[in-house]
């Protein structure tokens, strides 16, 4: 047996001089190591009272550098004397996961015994008893390493001031991955929020390498009114290069679809030739069926498993307990694995799909290794043409160590409102004092005082224009000029649903005997749990895959999903199997330029070399700054196909507009279909005529003022809308997931918060919540944001191309035709027809004789 | 487009004659049953002020449901100018509801109230008389071959009109969750009016037992009007 690599990163001695009190330097010299040169630093920046951030690839003992100070200062603290009154918690760690808080916990056990430290440490999440937290609360730990939520919830607790009296350093790990979402806005406010109960508190985040570490940097001091401080910043450079490749396979890459499907017998012969594989895709979807079909040709029988969010926890903790003792050879996973956790021996990363984003890559392929110093070796497996640039150009990023994380955005407004009831919870306030606190957060650092007045009236009463709601009031302003909750029973109800993580609803699966005709059925083994809206597209007797199986939609009870095993290996309802990451900025840029320069296609397989040779000859190739509409005649249908390569929800949106204005101009548009690369519009009047003849116009079809008028008044009433606010409406506390007295599952909510917006749409269009809303919207679901940039950058760049038939490049697009729904009003064509049998034989006299 | 626009709308749309028990019957895309034998209007489910009965409980949902319900409310009684209202039960989301009613509301329910016989079945959500509005309150009243009540009785009763299930229909395959008058001929459900009610798909199994399957409807309101279809083309969820 192999001796197991050092904890954390630490390596043979070198010459570095230790600043370290004598039992860490025996510890390190007991094992033969040395601390590398950035924890020292880090230790020393710290020891000097600054807020650091760590930016380091995996494997470079990121995680003892973060703890470091926060051990070595509890080393030199005298004992506490018998009566003396019981410390409060010393260092806070904060971790986006649950799972990652628990190992990280275990992994610092074992030095802190071995240096004979005196240091309790304990975790704290939504896993944790109650007696725990109790105990906890009365005797804090030295470390306490917990989640966003817990925070939000500990310094929501009367006993805060307490709790946190003695705290001296808060450690963020994954910061990366934190600050991007809503999460990272509660852990902001969490932060100001500890500032304020200690002012000389001092912060350590640790994150992988981002495109921005000022914004990082920031985010971890407290901002001020016309100055934004950050703290220092170590960044260690990444070990060796990655060994990325491009599958290269014998066979034909298909034009489209997102299965990589003709790979596996590639796939399956890497996973036989190295030791551990770690198999990274895009959706859930994905996975499965990757699962099902190596399964089909693993003729050695390989233990080969599956891990996604939506299975069983006890499934999943099987199967990552297998990884950790390297049982397995190989593991199909979803993004629940991109985090730092260690997975035992991965000699191998198999990215099938485009990765859709470069730091996103890196930081899958980071998990292929934990030892810095050895190349990670990556194989990526492209689904189809299109895929085959993206990957190359992701490679070429990887590289070129370029980063594309997404920018921070400005703290939202809904998480305010919870954070706003959360503070009332804690003690009264003045609003002018809370005020300040918040906008130290630099999320919103930017917040308007009177954004910030209105958000205090929604947790009030509501924030409507018609003030109904006085005598409910949750908070009120009093005498004294502080805000008072006015019963404890909020309190109870802020803590039951505090959090930010809003999960589409979903039910449990459950597999029963088939079912018989008349009986309730019971029991039944759970799979996992699946989406609700998936589940509303199947009639029973439907077949399709989830936990590596093919199962047969029975119906629905309550809140579980009955399904019997099928019959048939063939699952008969596949599911949008994209990416539900739209391709970065970035990428996207270098996708458009690699495809304008024919000298950079010599990287490129035969094939698609091939393929954009065809379209050069049968129509153009844009330049990379160009947007390319293709306009042909396909059946009795025109098309109108165009290139923005700006990824799918920007499509989407683009397609809805799009189809708009060309109703407008008398165009006639009949539906459109959006990927990440193209949109394809289709229409009864031949388009190409339109445009030659002058009654349509290109430049004023994409101009940039439709995203005034046209996204308004449109956008307000689409679904994309409604489930955006469904998220504003919970995350802010109108509507509450959970009621003191009963538990409630996302599909027993008494509220339809579409029927909600819809009143609310009618009646105060400008409410708060719709602000919130339409921010969310901008850059989310809509990606409205990334329209707006692509409509400046076209502008006078229109390349029109009137085609007597489809070009090689619309090829994929025209494919998705039929596999997707077109999005757009449902009008009542179904319905007249389904009834019209019933209609018939109404006509006739009494119903259904 | 807005649901509440589309709603309104529906006052354009041509209403569904049927046959119930032998009585003729038409549903209205508005959801409301008008008897032309008893001039007589029936409506389920208003669940007024459920805004106002939620931010009691510190859930602060627009107040202006009342305002939005009413006024479609006024639509139907302005099409069908009935001489008599029957309220299914469930008129108010809760027992306070009616008492703390604001003016504005109070009166504009008043005014469509005026000049017409008003019944409120008594619901589940406000099982007493409500305070102040006026009105005959019943468990249940009959109205020729027809029994008005609030919850629909367990196993087959003919003649029976109710609500309280809030009835809503998708077509299988593909399509949105549409509200529908459900009825076999013998009985009939009715879809709920107010504008913040939710729905249960017929084909849950609260709706078990009470139609006769091969003869069971979903009178489904769509945008521009009422389409009848038999449960065996629907799908649950």
């Amino acid at each position: 047996m192999t001796a197991h690599p050092p904890p954390f990163g630490l390596f043979a001695p070198d010459a570095a001089p230790i600043a370290l009190p004598e039992p860490f330097v025996r510890w390190f010299a007991q094992h033969g190591w040395a601390p590398r040169p950035h924890q020292l630093e880090l230790l020393a920046k710290a020891e000097a009272g600054a807020s650091v951030l760590l930016i380091a690839p995996t494997g470079a003992g990121k995680t003892l550098a973060g703890f470091l100070p926060a051990l070595v200062d509890l080393s030199r603290r005298r004992r506490r004397k018998p009566g003396e009154r019981p410390r409060g918690v010393h260092t806070l760690y904060v971790s986006p996961l649950k799972a990652l808080a628990t190992d990280i916990a275990r992994n610092l056990e074992r030095p802190v015994a071995e240096i004979g430290l005196s240091v309790t440490l304990e975790t704290r999440t939504g896993d944790t008893s109650q007696v725990r937290r109790q105990r906890q609360k009365l005797k804090p730990p030295d470390i306490l390493l917990t989640t966003p939520e817990q925070l939000a919830l500990l310094i929501a607790a009367k006993d805060a001031a307490d709790f946190f009296s003695d705290l001296r350093y808060v450690v963020f790990d994954e910061l990366h991955s934190l600050v991007t979402s809503k999460r990272g806005h509660l852990l902001a406010l969490g932060l100001a929020r500890l500032r304020k109960l200690r002012p000389d508190l001092q912060t350590i985040g640790l994150s992988a390498t981002v495109s921005e570490p000022a914004e990082l940097c920031r985010w971890l001091v407290a901002q001020r009114p016309g100055a934004s401080p950050e703290a220092d910043l170590i960044t260690v450079e990444g070990g060796a290069k990655p060994d990325i490749a491009i599958l290269q396979s014998e066979e034909r890459v298909p034009w489209q679809g997102h299965t990589a499907r003709y790979a596996l017998p590639e796939i399956y012969a890497a996973i036989k030739a190295h030791r551990t594989t770690l198999l990274f895709v895009n959706t859930r979807s994905q996975a499965e069926l990757l699962f099902q079909e190596l399964w089909r040709i693993n003729d050695d029988t390989l233990p080969i498993a599956l891990h996604h969010g939506s299975l069983d926890v006890g499934q999943r903790r099987k199967v990552e307990a297998a990884m950790a003792k390297n049982e397995l050879r190989a593991v199909v996973a979803t993004s629940t694995l991109d985090l730092g956790i260690d997975w035992g021996d991965v000699d191998l990363v198999v990215h099938v799909g485009a990765p859709k984003g470069a730091s996103r890559l890196a930081q899958r392929i980071g998990r292929a290794n934990h030892r810095m110093d050895e190349p990670s070796k990556a194989i990526l497996v492209p689904a189809n043409r299109f895929e085959v640039m993206e990957c190359r150009a992701a490679l070429d990023a990887n590289y070129l160590g370029a980063q594309d994380t997404p920018p921070l955005r400005d703290g939202a407004l809904d998480v305010l409102a919870q954070h706003v009831l959360g503070m009332a919870v804690a003690a009264p306030f003045r609003s002018g004092d809370l005020y300040d606190e918040i906008t130290s957060a630099a999320p919103y650092a930017g917040l308007p005082r009177e954004t910030f007045d209105r958000i205090v009236e929604f947790v009030a009463t509501g924030g409507y224009a018609l003030k109904v709601y006085e005598r409910y009031a949750k908070i009120r302003l009093t005498e004294d000029g502080t805000w008072r909750l006015t019963h404890p029973r909020f309190a109870q109800a802020y803590r039951m649903n505090a959090g930010t993580i809003i999960e589409a609803p979903m039910l449990e699966i459950r597999m029963i005997r088939r079912r018989t005709a008349s009986a309730i059925v019971r029991g039944g083994r759970a799979l996992g749990k699946i989406e609700e809206a998936f589940l509303e597209t199947l009639s029973p007797g439907d077949t399709f895959l989830f936990a590596g199986e093919v199962l047969r939609f029975e119906g629905i009870h309550e809140t579980s999903c009955l399904v019997t095993k099928a019959a048939s290996e063939e699952p008969k309802v596949p599911y949008y199997g994209g990416s539900k990451f739209p391709l970065t900025t970035y990428l996207a840029k270098e996708v458009r330029a690699m495809l304008a320069d024919p000298a950079r296609w010599s990287v490129l397989p035969d094939q698609v070399r091939d393929w954009l040779s065809i379209q050069k000859l049968k129509s153009v190739i844009p330049g990379p700054d160009d947007l390319l509409v293709e306009t042909f005649p396909n059946g009795k249908l025109s098309h109108m196909v165009l290139y923005p390569f700006e990824g799918r929800l920007a499509h989407q949106t683009l397609g809805m507009l799009l189809t708009r204005r060309l109703e407008r101009a008398r165009a006639m548009p009949l539906g459109f279909v959006a990927t990440d690369y193209a949109i394809s519009i289709w229409g009864r009047r031949d388009l190409g005529e339109m445009i030659a003849k002058g009654s349509l116009s290109l430049d004023a079809l994409f101009d940039e003022d439709m995203l005034g008028d046209d996204l308004e008044s449109w956008m307000a009433d689409s679904w994309l809308l409604k489930r955006t606010f469904r998220q504003c409406a919970v995350i802010s506390g109108l509507i509450e997931k959970r009621h003191p007295g009963q538990e409630k599952t996302g599909r027993q909510v008494t509220v339809s918060t579409d029927l909600v917006y819809d009143v609310l749409r009618a009646h105060e269009p400008d409410h708060i919540l719709m602000q919130a809303t339409w921010a969310d919207a901008a850059t989310g679901l809509l990606d409205v944001s990334r329209v707006s940039d692509l409509l400046a950058r076209i502008k006078h760049h229109i390349v029109h191309r009137d085609l007597d038939q489809i070009s090689p490049l619309a090829v994929p697009v025209m494919l998705e035709i039929g596999r997707e729904s077109v999005v757009g009003e449902a009008r009542d064509a179904d319905l007249r027809e389904a009834s019209r049998e019933a209609m018939i034989a109404l006509a006739m006299g009494e119903p259904g004789n | 487009m807005n649901a509440l626009a589309r709603r309104r709308r529906h006052v354009e749309c041509e209403a569904l004659e049927i046959s119930l028990a032998g009585e003729r019957v038409a549903c209205d895309p508005s959801g409301v049953l008008y008897l032309p034998a008893e001039d007589c209007l029936i409506v389920s489910d208003l669940h007024l002020e459920k805004g106002a009965a939620f931010a009691r409980r510190g859930m602060f949902l627009p107040p202006y449901d009342t305002a939005a319900t009413l006024s479609l409310l006024a639509l139907a009684l302005d099409r069908w100018r009935p001489a008599r209202v029957v309220c299914l039960g469930d008129s108010f989301h809760d027992r306070k509801g009616a008492a703390l009613m604001p003016a504005g509301e109070r009166e504009a329910l008043a005014s469509l109230m005026r000049g017409r016989d008003w019944i409120w079945i008594a619901g589940n959500h406000d099982p007493e008389p409500p305070v102040g509005i006026g009105g005959e309150t019943h468990g249940e009243i009959s109205v020729g071959a027809l029994a008005f009540r609030h919850e629909p009785s367990a196993g087959p009763r003919r003649g029976e009109v109710s609500g309280h299930l809030h009835p809503v229909a998708r077509l299988a395959g593909r399509g949105s969750r549409r509200a529908c008058f459900a009825t076999d001929g013998d009985r009939m459900i009715l879809p709920s009016f107010g504008v913040t009610t939710g729905g249960l798909n017929v084909l849950d199994r609260a709706f078990h037992g009470l139609f006769d399957m091969p003869r069971a409807l979903a009178c489904m309101i769509g945008h521009a009007g009422i389409y009848p279809v038999r449960f065996g083309a629907l799908s649950a969820g």
